[in-house]
């Protein structure tokens, strides 16, 4: 059965957040928000692989210098990336010697990460987690799709994998103002489509599910919730969401916000029907939606990381694509 | 709740973008016909420069792939094919991106695990089949023309 997971601990906060971008996300609308931005991509590193762990070493690191923190004060790190065996995330973490736990669950891993951080910290085992997720263009497109410089023609519904990583570490002490007060578990939904350029269509079904799983588990009720923000749906998938949740909560309609659409700026990059990645909606999360609770001008939101379980083996074998999309709570109240 | 099979399907198609069809046709038109030109006018350049007419079409070929290749080495190719499409992507320097960019993308690779296993891992069907029905075609003219 699905289960809510409600804190027993009411002070599970974010003590602090960082995130790193490349080029494209740095021209973005929330471009001048991040922490740090390298225009080259590549982070100092000799290729577009080892720069994503780069890019995650980095973030992690400026999330401990705001809260002057050492790599020993935590306990554990929740961290995934789009690379096989997220190879990312340990080939850029290792050298802080932090207890590590690898989560491959496509573009949800940033809510999974913040939900088992949150979990084990609820559960007394630990003080303090830290949740990272990493994606980069260059290094997805290679593994998933075309060469980096083959002249092709997208789909005007495709989507553009984020340059971009986001880290949070939370406690248990309540230090952070932004709490984490709830969460489900994701459920694996056949998105129906074997097209892997309409990541939304694959994706919508199971937000949707979730969505309606979580506010008839919750003693909340939709008018509580200020938002709901999906991970990477992109304009498409958004589309799709709101025509769902208008038959079932019309209250939501006008609520619903995917960080896919936020990262670029539509009219003056190509990106088509907006970001994806691990990354996209962990730096949305850090660049805007984190500060906007701390401000007060949100109390309420449901964070919903939406992922496109698939690899290029399954597309082509013309299988379903395969959707999922875990949820936390937070808040500020 | 999850959306019936039925439903959802029916959703997915209802918020699939209009293609781009015309669109796309009409610029693939444009800079199809455009290379052509270009590749008429080249073949009258080294004719005039002293090649035999049959030769001069080869030269032109050869001219299209090496600048194909070398626009792809310097990040260019790409941007120009997101609007021709079909438009650079039939003549022989579509061909030339694609083993080019193939090879580009396994340089960190290194030249043999790298760039050797990558260089046609999108040019293959086209040497394969190319091959192949090069073959046939080969073997039934031989028995025509006998």
């Amino acid at each position: 059965m699905r289960k809510l997971i409600k804190f027993q601990n009411k002070n599970i906060s974010f003590v602090s957040h960082g995130a790193v971008g490349g080029f494209e996300e740095a021209a973005g609308p929330l471009g001048e928000n991040f922490d740090l931005v390298d225009k080259t991509d590549l982070f100092g590193m000799k290729s577009y692989e080892m720069a994503e762990g780069e890019m995650g070493r980095l973030c992690v690191n400026i999330a401990m210098t705001k809260a002057g923190f050492k790599p020993t004060d935590i306990d554990c790190i929740f961290a995934g990336d789009l690379q096989n065996q997220c190879f990312a995330s340990s080939s850029g973490l290792y050298s802080f010697g932090i207890p590590y736990i690898g989560l491959y669950s496509a573009c949800s891993t940033m809510t999974e990460a913040l939900l088992l951080g949150a979990s084990l910290i609820d559960g007394g085992h630990i003080k303090c987690a830290c949740a990272l997720s990493t994606s980069h263009n260059s290094a997805a497109e290679r593994q998933f799709r075309t060469p980096l410089e083959y002249g092709g023609q997208r789909q005007p519904y495709a989507q553009w994998t984020a340059t971009a990583a986001g880290a949070f570490i939370l406690d248990g002490e309540g230090q952070g103002r932004v709490r984490i007060k709830d969460g489900m578990i994701g459920k694996i939904v056949d998105g129906l489509t074997t097209d892997a350029a309409n990541m939304g269509a694959a994706m919508a079904r199971s937000a949707m599910d979730t969505i309606y799983t979580y506010f008839s588990l919750s003693d909340i009720s939709p008018t509580q919730v200020d938002l709901i923000v999906t991970g990477d749906l992109g304009y498409v998938g958004s589309e799709m969401l709101r025509d769902m949740l208008g038959e079932q909560f019309p209250a939501l309609v006008g609520r619903h916000i995917d960080c896919g659409t936020l990262l670029y700026d539509r009219s003056k990059k190509d990106v088509h029907a907006g970001a994806s990645g691990c990354g996209c909606s962990a730096s949305v999360l850090s660049l805007k939606f984190i500060p906007q609770l701390e401000r007060g001008e949100l109390k309420n939101i449901l964070f919903m990381s939406t992922g496109a379980l698939m690899n290029p083996t399954g597309v082509l074998q013309k299988n379903n694509i395969l959707g999922i999309t875990p949820l936390v709570r937070l808040s500020s109240e | 709740m999850i959306e019936k099979n039925e439903d959802y399907r029916k959703l997915i198609k209802k918020h699939l973008p209009r293609s781009t069809t015309i669109k796309n046709s009409i610029f693939a038109f444009l800079s199809g016909g455009a290379l052509c030109f270009m590749g008429e006018w080249l073949a009258y350049l080294y004719t005039r420069l002293g090649a035999e007419v049959k030769d001069s079409y080869l030269y032109v070929t050869l001219t299209f792939i090496v600048v194909a290749s070398l626009l792809t080495a310097f990040g260019v190719y790409d941007k120009i094919a997101r609007y021709c499409g079909a438009g650079t992507l039939l003549p022989v320097c579509g061909f030339s991106n694609s083993v080019t960019s193939s090879a580009l993308d396994g340089r960190f690779e290194g030249y043999v695990s790298g760039v050797g296993t990558k260089i046609f891992s999108l040019a293959g069907p086209v040497i394969l089949y190319s091959t192949l029905f090069g073959t046939i075609y080969g073997v039934i003219y031989y028995f025509v023309t006998r």
